[in-house]
Parts: structure tokens; sequence; C-alpha cells
């Protein structure tokens, strides 16, 4: 009987939050802690079961858009929001829509931390997974890429009854595909979007099979991009799902147009940069790998608006406030990308802390490509446990120390940055900073919607 | 006199560069830049041969375990001779973490031996306990009397083992160092230098770097504006948990 154990969970939750603990994962937490099965035994109350989506950048955001688009075909979605990813955010997502031995929802979607996959996945057993890509990321962490992608090439030999979804831009997750039955690929193709070469940061750069350095027809976002091995033992399968004519509007937007083999459509996105053109393929291929139609799948794509610190944008004390999460190199540089489209000089609060979430090691700091912002900064606030080091990193990368001021406190590198802003002004936090600058900017009444 | 000139050799740099290898490198490229001071790169990769002569610095950094054993082979089958050429002649030779471990003799790891370039006394074992990480920062003294402070990041899984005779860069102020017991971080003979310690190291402690810079182009360098660089020194030994400036004891 799980019953007893939900309630008991449930009462845990409800105790962590009345003390002051935040906590979105605890209920799960206990919950696992008494029912080890219980994702299993809940979700497969799910009349239309459940997907899955991992990736090292852009899961949360590629979650959304599969929720608006889920919302509109499938009804009512369980869904681990606010990147409680690991496998009490899952069970607090599921704990929480369940009532008795019912579910109040027709279909799960969840977001999986890279590293808890081989936990949660056997147990959702989910009809499609979405593998988005992998990046260096919290080295101190989650350890090597190729580690983590032999992790999943494990736990996907336990899901025989899923279908992939795969990203056939990323050597390492491409390859999970081989040998499997009718992987949906997705891809980018639009050599005007290309970067010259690839960027430093970049990790899967080999054939899996022979060891031989990748070549590139075209570098999109990191190691992503057409690429095969010279010796002919591996090459990019040929994605179904593509995105071709992009056209990128700095961090506000970008347009596409989405090829499917249920046919083509125009698609305009309210999320910036070739990163989240990714993550609406993504989101786009997984639709259909359920079935849902092109219509409701562009509506969805368009309707979702950047959220929860990617690229979210908020008005306070009469100034744009964009926040533009960044956890690593790879996923830093397409924010770097994207900010250096704007027109002019702009207004940045870059804050890096060194939190267990953040990664302990802030080496990654010196992988980004920052010298991207020389030359566009008119002055940049470095706050956060480690802004000094932020604050070297900018000298070196190019921007004159005058343009740089250190105030460590958060709250006070804030108020700072805003006084000195113009309309708009950019803020660049790690995952931490992010949730304790969209703690502060609630207090004062700034953010809408999510953040409860 | 002609002006000096830094002259680098960086060895694997695709590959060899998974904890910001490059912010050292461009910590040397800087500070030399604006002491007006030359820099010259030169990356080595797979089968290129390298001239011992042609310079003062070879910097090997640290890359995953499967590019870490294909650089080995390499280094051993095309650059052995000319880098212990350049160590006897006194070039510098900076090895960072899995850079630090090619320096020696052998990296066990289970049934798998890498080979190392065996410029010194040292060998590396993978234990099968918890991977070394954290903040860490070293005492050491690199002229004699002259105590300073390096702090970084650790993050190996290999133990190492200094050879009776051998010396390390330094000892243990916070962290775990070579083994997480000896209390010794690193290893020094003359200009061969190999620590565990990245961070990456240099922007952390660029007066290390500016050490560097003196010992291989024989300048005097003219003192910087460092008040960046000294608050990221601090902050990186505060983040170990050593006192921001002075001596750490």
């Amino acid at each position: 009987m799980i019953g007893p154990k939900l309630a008991a969970a449930r009462a845990a939750g409800a105790l962590s939050r009345r003390a002051g603990r935040g906590g979105t994962s605890l209920p799960g937490k206990v919950l696992l802690r008494l029912e080890p099965e219980a994702i299993a035994t809940l979700s497969s109350r799910l009349p239309q079961g459940s997907v899955a989506i991992s990736a090292t950048n852009g899961k949360t955001t590629t979650a959304a858009i599969v929720a608006a688009i889920l919302a509109r075909a499938e009804g009512r979605v369980v869904h681990n929001v606010q990147g409680a990813n690991m496998a009490g955010g899952v069970a607090s997502a599921l704990l929480d829509a369940s009532h008795g031995t019912r579910i109040d929802g027709e279909i799960g979607l969840f977001e999986v931390d890279e590293f808890w996959l081989d936990r949660v996945a056997p147990q959702l057993r989910p009809r499609a997974l979405l593998l988005g890509n992998l990046f260096r990321d919290q080295l101190d962490r989650y350890g090597e890429l190729e580690t983590i992608a032999d992790r999943w090439a494990a736990v996907l030999d336990r899901l025989p009854g899923t279908r992939l979804v795969l990203n056939a831009d990323d050597p390492l997750v491409a390859d999970l595909g081989l040998g499997r039955d009718d992987p949906l690929y997705f891809g980018v193709e639009d050599d005007a979007v290309a970067l010259a070469h690839l960027p430093h940061a970049s990790d899967s750069k080999h054939c899996r099979r022979c060891g031989t350095p990748l070549a590139y027809d075209a570098v999109y976002v990191g190691h992503l991009g057409r690429w095969h091995c010279p010796r002919g033992d591996s090459s990019r399968p040929a994605p179904a799902v593509t995105a071709a004519n992009i056209r990128l509007d700095g961090t506000r937007g970008a347009q596409l147009l989405l090829r499917t083999p249920a046919g083509d459509a125009e698609v305009r996105l309210g999320l910036p940069g070739l990163y989240n053109v990714y993550n609406a393929l993504g989101a786009a291929a997984l639709a259909l790998a359920l079935g849902i139609s092109l219509d409701d799948i562009v509506a969805g794509l368009e309707e979702v608006r950047a959220a929860f610190g990617r690229a979210e944008t908020v008005q306070i004390d009469g100034h744009e406030l964009a926040i533009l999460l960044v956890k690593n190199p790879t996923g830093a540089n397409e924010v770097l990308r994207t900010l250096a489209l704007e027109a002019g000089e702009i207004d940045l609060l870059a804050v890096l802390n060194d939190n267990v979430a953040d990664g302990r090691d802030v080496s990654w700091i010196w992988d980004a490509d920052l010298e991207l912002l020389a030359g566009s900064v008119r002055r940049v606030v470095c706050s956060g446990t480690r802004a000094p080091e932020l604050a070297l990193r900018l000298k070196y990368a190019g921007i004159e120390p005058e343009r740089i001021e250190v105030i460590d406190d958060l709250e006070a590198g804030l108020d700072a940055a805003l006084a000195g802003a113009g309309d708009r002004l950019y803020a660049m936090p790690t995952y931490t900073a992010m949730l304790a600058l969209r703690e502060l900017l609630a207090r004062r009444g700034s953010t809408a919607g999510m953040f409860t | 006199m002609p002006d000096p000139v830094l002259r680098v050799c960086s060895l694997y740099p695709d590959v060899m560069n998974i904890y910001a290898d490059r912010g050292n490198l461009l910590v040397l490229e800087r500070r030399s830049a604006w002491r007006g001071i030359e820099v010259r790169i030169t990356p080595a990769g797979f089968g290129d041969r390298i001239d011992p002569d042609a310079h003062d610095l070879f910097y090997l950094g640290g890359g995953q375990d499967r590019d870490q054993a294909l650089c080995a082979r390499d280094l051993v089958d095309t650059k052995r001779d000319a880098l212990h050429a350049a160590a006897d002649r006194g070039a510098l030779v900076l090895g960072i973490c899995g850079g630090f471990q090619l320096l020696g003799h052998v990296y066990e790891l289970g049934d798998e031996e890498i080979p190392g370039l065996g410029l010194v006394d040292l060998r590396t074992v993978r234990s099968d306990g918890p991977r070394l990480i954290g903040n860490v920062a070293i005492e050491v003294e690199l002229d004699p009397g002259e105590p300073r402070v390096l702090a970084g990041f650790e993050n190996h899984g290999g133990r190492t083992h200094l050879g009776t005779g051998e010396r390390a860069l330094g000892r243990v102020l916070r962290g775990h160092g070579n083994d997480g017991r000896s209390g010794e971080e690193g290893v020094r003979r003359d200009g061969v230098i190999g620590t565990y310690l990245h961070g990456p190291l240099l922007p952390k402690n660029t007066w290390f770097a500016d050490w560097l810079i003196a010992r291989a182009t024989g300048a005097d360098l003219a003192p910087l504006d460092d008040r960046f660089e000294d608050a990221a020194h601090a902050s990186a030994r505060v983040a170990a948990g050593v006192p921001a400036s002075g001596r750490a004891n």
C-alpha cells in the first residue's frame, strides 16, 4: 500500500515549507525512502504514459516547450517544473498530482539530470526519451563526458520499448541510436548560422568508434554540427526533423523553417539564440514521436516565452532586466554569442557562485569565450562568491579594468548595476546566483509567474 | 641587448585542456605583452617533433582519460628525448593535473599502464577510493627563504607517489595533495614542475606566472597594476580556507 506513504511524504514537505526551507524535491525524497519504486508505481497510473528529457544544456527550456505542446494535444501534464530534476524532484511532481489511487493528469513530462537518468528512467519507462546534448559541465560533480555517455548507453539497454529522440548533431548522443529500432533524429541544416571553427570549449571531437578526430562540414554550437569520421567509421545520421533558414533576433527571439516528415512550417520563437533553436527542434521531434499534429507543435513552440532565468525579461526600477543563466562553457558561449548580437554597448551584471549546484570549481570561466564581450560592454558589475575571479577573467578577455566593478554582495551589486544602467540591463548568473537573483526580484515585485 | 622573447611550446592544446588550461597560457601571454615581452606560443600535437632549444617553457595540461592515454603514447614515441634535452639545459617544463602525472614514470590504471616521460621520479596509481576534489592551497619555496602560497582546485582519481630523493613542489595547507596523505603537493626538479592545482593555476597566482616569465626570459619584470589579480588570488585562498594574504600558517 503506497497510500499512507504518500501522506507521510506530503507531511514532511509541509513541515519543511513551514520551516522556511523551499525544498521542492523534499517530499519526493522522503517518498522514495519509504517506497523506492514510487516513481514506477505512480507514473504507471498516467493514462498516456510519460516522456523524459535529458541533456547537459536546455533541459528546462525544452521541457517548457514540450509542456506547452502537450497541454494542447494531450490535456493535463504532470511535469517537474523549476529544474527539480533528480529522483526526488520527479517523485515530488508525481506525488503532487496523486489523489488516493488516482493521478490528476494525462501524461507525464520529466526533465532528468544527466547523472540521474539511470536511476529514474527505468522506473518511468517513458514512451519517448529525448537526449539533447552532452557538454563539459561541472567536472567536479559529473566527471568526464565519455563516462556519462557510457552510463546513458547502459540505461538505454534497459528501455527496450522507449522511442529514442536524439540530436544527430552531437556525435556522442547520435551514437546512442546505433542498433536501436527507428530512433528519431533532429538537427540543424543551415550553413548561414555556422561558426568558422570548433570553439575552444568543444569536447566530443573524436570518433567514438576509432578515436580519429572528427571532421566538420559545419559547426553550430560547441561540438554540435554536421560531422563525420574521416576514416568512415561513423557519421551524422540524416535527421528527419530539421531547422533551416534560421534568423536570430538578438536576445529577443528567433525564426526558423521547421522541416518534418509531417510537413514544413515557419516558426517564430519567443526564445533567443541558436541554442534555443536546438531546444525547439528537440521538443518538436519529441512531440512528433508521440504522434502529435504539426499544428499543435507549431502553436506550442510559438507560445513559449523565456522563463526561470533562461533569457527571461522582467521590469525593475524603470529598467528592463534580461536574465541569462550560464552554467558551463558551451552554455555561456551561446549566451555570449547572443549578447554580442545586441546593438551598442551593453550594461551587465555578471554573477559567479561556487555552491555545489554551480560546481565548486570555477575553472570553466576560462574555457568560456568571454572575449566575445570585448568592445561591447559599457560597464560590468561582478558579484557572487567568486566575483573577483570573474572580474579577472573579464580583464584578461580584453575588457578595460575601468569598466569592471567588483561588488561581492548580490543585492548591492544589483543596485549598483541598475543605478548605472540604461534602459536595459543584462544579468548573467550561475545557477544558485540565478535563484538568489529571482528571489531578490520577487521580493521587489518584479518577477511574474513561475517563481513561487 | 635584444628584446626579450618568451617562447612557449604548448603540448596538445586541443585535447589536454580539460581544466581551462587555456587560462594559464592567456595569463603568460598577457602579462608578458604588457611588459613589452614578445610571446611566441607554438602548439605541438600528435606526431609533431619538437626542438628542445626552440622553447623556454613547455606546457602540458590535463585531458580526459582516453585523450591522456593517447598523448602519453605520442609523448613517449615522438617527444621524450627532446623534453629530456630541454629539461637538462634548464628549460621550464610545466605539467598540470594529467600533465603532472605524465612527467613521471607511469600511471597505473587497473590493468592498463600509461607510460610517462620519466623527467622526474614519480608514479601515479588510480585509486578505487574517491576522487580527490576541492579547493586547495599549498606553500611553496621556489626561491630559498621566500615561502609563497599557490591556491587552486584539484580533481584527480590518481594518487601520485614521489620517489625518495624527489622533492614536492610544496606542502599542503588545505586540500588533498598528491595522494591525500603525505601532505606533499606536486613535484619540482629545477625547471621541471608538476602540480594538481588547476583553476586554472596561473590566473589565481599571477605571482607564479611572473616567476615563470622571469626565469624563462631572464628579464627584469616591471610591476603591473595587479588589483584584480591580487583580489582573485585572495578569493582562491579564502575558498581553500587560508587567509587572504601573507604566509598562510
